[in-house]
């Protein structure tokens, strides 16, 4: 039985490792691929890197136009979290409190959403936008942005208010609280954690967006995934620096993954599943 | 302005180009989302087993999710292109020519792969916190009955696991009908039209034609198509999730 017990246990582990080398065999080419040089590139495919060549990253960042647009992303993407957390707050703790019109459709809206083709709303938004002086502009991402993480943030955060008892709202009533004041005063610090996830997950929706970022701006408001995808060009790409750009384009997700993982799949399920 | 009544949506049905795309499009759907859930689901059985080191694995899994879909397409890129990738490299080893900017089926199957590479870590993520959160009672009881393995599987494990099975269904073929990101990045719908998804086919019209009634109109279906869709697939999990609860 024990002997049963270690063979299962061994091939567990064979398939895991077996798994994480293909899952991040991948990322991990991207990776080398970045710290080499043109020549040693076109040497061969070699599986291990010693040394790094620090000008695939230098140059694009530092001397071309690739620092700009990773500022840019920075902006879009923080200004986007910004408004749709201070959105959101307000309107998911309407939802969670008071009875709206509308309020049973909540879900459905944030399901289609979310389901819908960007590719069906590109037209009718950059004829818009060309009326209202909005493309190519960081306002104008930024307002766009909260038609897919609006409709999601709320949907997260009236799923946290609603598990915090409505008698914290009632006692900062009776102590002379506005709505305003229970808002700042009583939910937000109960709701921290859950707030600071949502806005981990808003800000790295902002930050991946492509479609409607390389429809919407052609010089001054380009973010860096717009950038990234230009770099295979007919008269040759260099590899080393789009791998690197790729890099720059990977970093956030890595550096969040730690705080959201394990709110990633209610989050993408809209929380249908649970962890 | 010329009011041109249902002409351009008549036009869109006997568009080719545009039913070729939808064909791609599901047939895409059809095979990834099969594939992922099937292997989702194998890995997500074994994880239920308890083992040292199964955090890190999560993590790992969870690691593609959050990427930029646009760097998923960026990393096949380097991956499979002729230059610098190892995949055509090996290929070439055991004697296949392998180019995804020449070879349709090839391109194809790239793409397949690609976003199997992509959303399996997701599909198992989720149908392994559906196996956790079962109560403990009924496999307890079937193994007091006497139950093999196969049989607790096959009758209290996957019953129980269909809603979540189902949601998770829904939410990939949606997804993987409007992709777009990774296979622009790609293949930007070549060569020719092999990897034209309906996604790609409208961007593609937009950007080239200045049509923007017919653009619309295709838009204005691919909306609606997306509405039905949703609903239909909305109806068939609750009346099977009703039935589940029944029984």
């Amino acid at each position: 039985m024990r002997h049963r017990g270690q063979t299962k246990l061994a091939s567990i582990y064979l398939v895991c490792i077996l798994l994480t080398i293909i899952t991040l065999f991948p990322i991990y080419w991207m990776v080398i691929i970045s710290m080499r040089s043109k020549l040693e590139i076109f040497a061969g495919p070699k599986l291990y890197q010693t040394s790094i060549f620090i000008d695939n990253y230098y140059r694009p960042l530092f001397k071309d136009i690739y620092g700009k647009f990773l500022i840019n992303s920075l902006i879009i993407a923080t200004g986007n979290t910004g408004l749709v957390l201070l959105l959101a707050m307000f309107a998911s703790y309407a939802f969670s409190r008071f009875r709206i019109f509308g309020s049973g459709t909540l879900f459905f809206w944030t399901i289609t959403n979310r389901m819908a083709p960007p590719a069906a709303f590109i037209l009718p938004f950059f004829l818009i936008f060309t009326k209202i002086r909005l493309i190519d502009t960081h306002i104008g991402l930024i307002l766009l942005y909260c038609i897919f993480n609006l409709p999601f943030a709320i949907w997260l955060l009236k799923g946290m208010i609603d598990v915090i008892p409505k008698e914290l709202d009632e006692v900062a009533a009776i102590d002379g609280c506005s709505i305003l004041g229970t808002i700042w005063h009583v939910i937000l610090p109960v709701a921290k954690p859950g707030l600071a996830v949502t806005a981990m997950m808003i800000w790295i929706f902002s930050w991946n967006e492509y479609l409607f970022a390389s429809i919407m701006t052609s010089m001054k408001a380009r973010t860096i995934t717009t950038g990234l995808a230009e770099f295979v060009t007919i008269i040759g790409t260099n590899w080393g620096e789009m791998a690197a750009v790729s890099v720059v384009c990977l970093l956030p997700a890595v550096i969040f993954l730690g705080y959201i993982q394990k709110y990633i799949i209610t989050g993408l399920t809209f929380g249908a599943v649970k962890e | 302005m010329v009011f041109t009544g249902v002409g351009n949506f008549r036009k869109l049905m006997f568009d080719p180009d545009f039913m070729h795309s939808l064909r791609i499009g599901l047939t895409f759907v059809a095979i990834t989302c099969v594939t992922e859930m099937f292997l989702g689901l194998a890995i997500a059985l074994l994880l239920t087993n308890e083992f040292v080191g199964k955090g890190v694995f999560r993590t790992v899994l969870a690691l593609p999710l959050a990427v930029a879909p646009i760097t998923i397409g960026s990393i096949w890129v380097l991956m499979t292109n002729p230059d610098v990738g190892p995949l055509p490299y090996l290929l070439q080893k055991i004697g296949l020519n392998y180019n995804i900017g020449v070879n349709a089926t090839q391109a194809f199957l790239t793409i397949v792969i690609m976003d199997i590479w992509h959303w399996t870590p997701f599909v198992t993520l989720t149908l392994l916190a559906g196996l956790t959160s079962f109560p403990r009672e009924p496999f307890e009881a079937a193994r007091v009955d006497g139950a093999n393995k196969l049989q607790i599987l096959r009758h209290i494990t996957l019953p129980l696991l269909t809603p979540v099975i189902l949601t998770m269904l829904f939410i990939r073929i949606m997804d993987t009908f409007r992709i777009f990101d990774e296979i622009w990045m790609l293949t930007s719908g070549g060569p020719g039209t092999a990897t034209r998804s309906v996604s790609i086919h409208v961007v593609r019209l937009i950007l080239t034609s200045t049509d923007y009634g017919y653009g619309s109109a295709m838009s204005v279906f691919l909306l609606y198509l997306t509405i039905v869709m949703c609903w239909l697939l909305l109806n068939i999990i609750s009346v099977v999730r009703k039935e589940t609860r029944e029984t």
